[in-house]
């Protein structure tokens, strides 16, 4: 075990989104502005950690056929209880990311996390693994939400700072308007990506 | 008698027929192609065009310069085909288009759908028709509203200045309002451009002298513009929305982009498929496109998202339609292909 190479994986070299392209439907859908990425991430980490710990702790228990089966279960728990909470306490969150909270079950990442690694390691090993990808998400999609709203809005920390509008930079007129669409999305990351392999390869070198 | 001893013999691989032509000659011949459109939009709309695709041209050389420069690797705005993208998108944005507007979507079209995907002959889709994608994505209030030309109104010819928000000849062909159209602008308006659309693509008179100058150096040839406009003429003539079908084809293939794009864009060697057979298929394909996105689609005007729609399935094309290998008999092509 070794949690300064797992923290290099998750946030660098290994990261969910940049590198092993996972996830992509919420990074995709909900990266439009700040609050919404700053939620999910945290939700999707929480979650990611706790199914980590669990799966570990029962997989010499559980039968390798249904072992899919299993993850799922743990991982819908979790998923409820956290969807539950943040209808509670921060229902503004729970409105805008909308139908995203309870597909987390289906989370590549964290079903992927489960499959490739907290399956076959030890208990810290994966609740360390569980934060530093989660951990790696949320950086990737602070960053998505930060360009994309910068450049298609004009402003910073929507729905959080400024009572929810956000500081206006530049006037929203002249924002790439198409930024804030899907489109942009897949512009966003895919320059992202080809930003991280770049970095990567430079770095092999 | 010869001198076999003292013959300089040189031994190269192939390619071994070579000609004078470089990548600048032939951006130099589109540039000049441009030029009576350009200058008609200069006539039409006034100084401000030229202020707009001059700016346009800059932004283009200035990032491509830059962003080789930054990646050192090795200068290509010497092969200007820079200026040709910016002369385009500048040809494809409505006369009154922001200058800062234009610059946003230089950057699109150089930076990202040029140079990220390895400069120039390796970009997959037209980077000045994806640089007004992205414009009109953006913006679209401001990229789809145009002003009314109308020559004799124009500056040079004594009229003024003011800008009159019009609808083109395509919103009333959208909404099969044939008299309409009729009462504002003839046939021979249309032709020769005094119809209100984008900065270049106004007048067919001017676009037609300058395909047939890239037809005549054999820059382009005829195949994609042919099958392009022919397809939007015959299904437009079969199929009018109303009034008699050739009138509507008329007024069709005059208005809109349609002469912009069948010669100076759909004909861009990266983006179109190789063999003329191919390029038969893709001119049909754009042509279709075209009519389904002006008949059934959201916009007015199919001819840009047409043709790069039709970019994309170029590699599909030239994987399908192949020519038969020198010397290969046509029935034994697949123990060849073995």
């Amino acid at each position: 075990m070794n949690i300064g190479k797992q923290f290099k994986e998750g946030l660098l070299t290994q990261n969910p989104v940049l590198v092993q392209v996972l996830g992509m439907c919420s990074t995709l859908a909900i990266t439009t502005s700040f609050f919404n990425g700053l939620g999910m991430g945290v939700a999707v980490t929480i979650i990611l950690t706790l199914s980590n710990v669990i799966i570990s702790a029962i997989r010499k228990i559980v039968p390798d056929k249904i072992r899919i089966a299993m993850f799922i279960v743990v991982i819908a728990g979790f998923v409820t209880m956290v969807d539950l909470l943040l209808q509670a306490f921060v229902p503004a969150l729970s409105e805008s990311l909308g139908v995203f909270i309870p597909l987390i079950v289906v989370n590549c990442i964290i079903l992927g996390r489960a499959e490739a690694f907290s399956y076959k390691n030890g208990i810290v090993a994966s609740f360390f693994d569980g934060i530093f990808q989660g951990i790696g998400y949320t950086l990737v999609l602070l960053a998505m939400c930060i360009i994309r709203e910068f450049l298609g809005k004009g402003s910073f920390g929507g729905g959080l700072l400024n009572g929810g509008a956000g500081i206006q930079i530049f006037p929203a007129d002249y924002g790439v308007g198409m930024l804030t669409l899907p489109v942009g999305g897949f512009l966003t990351l895919a320059c992202l990506i080809a930003l991280m392999q770049w970095a990567l390869s430079k770095n092999k070198k | 008698m010869t001198d076999y001893k003292n013959l300089k013999l040189i031994a190269t691989s192939n390619p071994h027929i070579r000609n004078n032509e470089t990548t600048r000659s032939i951006m130099l011949d589109v540039i000049i192609a441009m030029i009576p459109a350009l200058v008609w939009a200069i006539i039409c709309f006034g100084v401000e065009a030229l202020i707009l695709t001059a700016v346009s041209v800059i932004g283009c050389v200035v990032f491509e310069a830059l962003y080789r420069i930054l990646m050192k690797k090795p200068q290509s705005v010497d092969d200007l085909s820079a200026v040709v993208t910016g002369m385009l998108l500048a040809f494809v944005c409505p006369p009154t288009t922001q200058l800062w507007m234009v610059l946003i979507g230089d950057f699109f079209a150089i930076i990202v759908v040029k140079q990220l995907f390895g400069g120039i002959g390796k970009n997959f889709i037209n980077p000045a028709l994806a640089g007004r994608a992205f414009l009109l994505g953006s913006y679209a209030g401001a990229m789809t509203s145009w002003v009314d030309p109308a020559v004799n109104k124009a500056p040079i010819f004594g009229g003024t200045v003011d800008v009159v928000t019009a609808a083109t000849p395509l919103a009333y062909l959208k909404t099969g309002n044939m008299d309409g159209l009729k009462e504002i602008y003839s046939v021979g308006d249309m032709f020769l451009g005094k119809s209100g659309g984008s900065l270049g693509e106004v007048s067919a008179l001017m676009l037609l002298i300058g395909g047939v100058y890239l037809l005549w150096r054999k820059v382009i040839s005829w195949h994609t513009p042919v099958a392009y406009i022919a397809t939007v003429a015959v299904l437009t003539l079969l199929f009018p929305k109303a009034g008699s079908g050739v009138d509507f084809m008329l007024y069709s293939i005059f208005g809109g982009g349609l002469f912009l794009g069948a010669f100076f864009m759909a004909t861009d060697y990266a983006s179109s498929p190789i063999t003329k057979k191919g390029q038969l298929i893709y001119g049909i394909g754009c042509g279709l496109f075209t009519v389904f996105i002006r008949y059934f689609g959201s916009y007015n005007e199919g001819v840009c998202y047409s043709i790069m729609v039709m970019n994309c399935c170029t590699a599909l094309i030239d994987k399908y339609v192949k020519p038969t290998r020198f010397g290969v008999v046509k029935s034994d092509k697949k123990g060849a292909a073995k």
